[in-house]
């Protein structure tokens, strides 16, 4: 069954919205996408340095994503605004980047595939990879999911309980890194926010507790997924890039579900 | 030994302190009252007792392990994140839905269990914050600003409410006050603080002092409206004048009839 490349990228797109849901729906509450968007486009820069050292790709993204992650983070909390720190390293990371794959000797390498996703080529080992990197977010959200959802609410309502807010939202880096190395193979650094976002506002929509809106939004992913490789293997369209067309499309439905 | 206490207290946000050698301690069953205008560092010394500010001088200490039930000062619910009245009590720690129901029988809003939170009514809001703070089984309450936004029956009931939990539970209570001049009758003590703390006392001692009136201005002739049990009417029928100002206006002298 796996030798099939279409299940294999089916299994690739349901693996990665298990993760996404959940952490999606985080980056939806706390206003986090473009941070999400930060963090993806600094994979790019991850990608020319793993190639260059040798290193699996999915290593390198997670190195330079959790850098990205780490920095944003330091930086807004010495009160530089948020919105301006984003815009100068997301971008300056993606250009970073592209200007060091050109540096890369040797091997020409494919940068669409990273920018855009490449589902139709994942292997086996990338699906260990997805469905290894899907468990251990679902578990490390799973671990801190009160204390993230409190945090989340209100700050100081989470003082109160003694719990730490700067350690929740490190450990909400540390996730969005996972899913920045697992999903660059699936939609590329471009639509990864896409894919954050997209599955969690639709599952707002009919949800009454955010529990209900995570396991929605996994659900709204996976079926994004599996319509968008469809589609894609119908109308000859680029997989990745179908399955957020896919994803938005369920976005308006769902919003004419809410009148 | 106090349940939290504040030791020579000074918190600055980049080099401007905002408060300054703040001395406060407060016990179990204990009522304290904070009144202070915009800017005087109240819900900055909230914050640093509840561990949520560093302080650049002195210390805060606890009791160890002490349970804090916090209402804060508001609630901004994100539109995006759905949140039920039930999913919030159980927040941060499982409740199970017979403790739910007790604890909103018990704030007077019986029937809003399956509700979500935005769509509650001010008043209603305010005592579910209160519902889950009392939860945690808190032998401190800390109630920033929570009559917020109540009319003056709302806040008279509120603060009947805070009365009755205290002589329930035995916690002590913490409240900061943003009228000036309305404050629980059953305060032991109220703080008047602007940056650091000018005098405290009784009420009525409070009220009267020259350090109360040089801060909110001799307009007021030191007059508290204070709220007690058989009081819960409205005095102030016909009364045009704003109450949500922090600066000092003329408070009408009330005369406590109770």
């Amino acid at each position: 069954m796996l030798d099939d490349f279409f299940v294999r990228a089916l299994l690739a797109g349901v693996g990665v919205a298990c993760a996404t849901g959940p952490l999606g729906s985080f980056v939806v509450w706390r206003r986090m996408a473009y941070f999400g968007d930060a963090v993806a486009h600094a994979a790019i820069l991850g990608v020319a340095l793993a190639i260059a050292s040798n290193l699996p790709i999915a290593l390198g993204t997670l190195i330079t994503a959790l850098a990205m992650g780490l920095v944003v983070s330091a930086l807004t909390e010495r009160g530089h605004a948020m919105d301006s720190v984003l815009g100068v390293l997301a971008h300056g990371a993606l250009a970073l980047g592209l200007v060091a794959i050109s540096f890369v000797p040797g091997v020409r390498v494919d940068l669409s595939a990273f920018l855009f996703g490449d589902i139709l080529a994942v292997g086996k080992s990338d699906l260990l990879v997805i469905w290894g990197g899907a468990a251990l977010i679902c578990a490390l959200l799973a671990w801190r999911w009160s204390a993230l959802i409190t945090v989340t609410l209100n700050v100081d309502l989470a003082h109160a309980s003694g719990i730490n807010p700067k350690r929740e939202a490190l450990v909400l880096t540390l996730a969005l890194a996972v899913v920045v190395a697992l999903a660059i193979k699936v939609v590329g650094a471009l639509l990864i926010a896409a894919l954050l976002i997209i599955p969690a506002v639709t599952a707002r929509s009919f949800s009454r507790t955010p529990e209900v809106m995570a396991i929605g939004a996994v659900g709204i992913g996976a079926l994004a997924s599996i319509l968008g490789l469809h589609a894609s293997l119908q109308f000859d369209t680029p997989a990745g890039p179908s399955i957020v067309v896919a994803g938005g499309v369920l976005f308006v439905l769902s919003l004419m579900w809410r009148r | 030994m106090s349940l939290i206490a504040a030791q020579d207290l000074s918190v600055g946000y980049g080099g401007d302190a905002v408060l300054r050698n703040v001395n406060f301690a407060i016990d179990t069953n204990e009522i304290v009252t904070i009144v202070g205008p915009n800017g005087s560092g109240k819900s900055t010394l909230i914050r640093a007792l509840l561990g949520g500010l560093i302080p650049s001088k002195g210390q805060v200490k606890r009791t160890p392990g002490l349970r804090i039930g916090y209402v804060p000062q508001k609630l901004a619910i994100d539109a995006t994140m759905p949140m039920s009245v039930g999913r919030f009590l159980s927040l941060p720690k499982r409740q199970s839905a017979q403790r739910q129901a007790d604890v909103l029988e018990r704030v007077g809003v019986p029937h809003v269990a399956k509700q979500q939170l935005s769509a509650l009514s001010g008043g209603q809001f305010q005592r579910v914050l209160l519902a889950r703070a009392l939860l945690s089984d808190p032998q401190l309450l800390v109630l920033d600003e929570p009559t917020q936004g109540l009319d003056q029956p709302g806040v008279a009931g509120f603060y009947r409410l805070i009365e009755e939990v205290r002589d329930d539970i035995g916690c002590g209570v913490l409240m900061v006050s943003h009228d000036l001049h309305v404050v629980m009758a059953t305060s032991d003590r109220v703080i008047c603080l602007n940056g650091h703390i000018c005098c405290e006392g009784t009420p009525t001692v409070v009220s009267a002092a020259p350090e109360y009136r040089a801060l909110f201005g001799m307009g007021t002739r030191g007059a508290f409206a204070l709220y007690q049990h058989a009081h819960d009417h409205n005095h102030d029928e016909g009364c045009t004048h704003d109450h949500s100002h922090d600066h000092a206006h003329h408070a009408q002298k009330e005369t406590t009839d109770a």
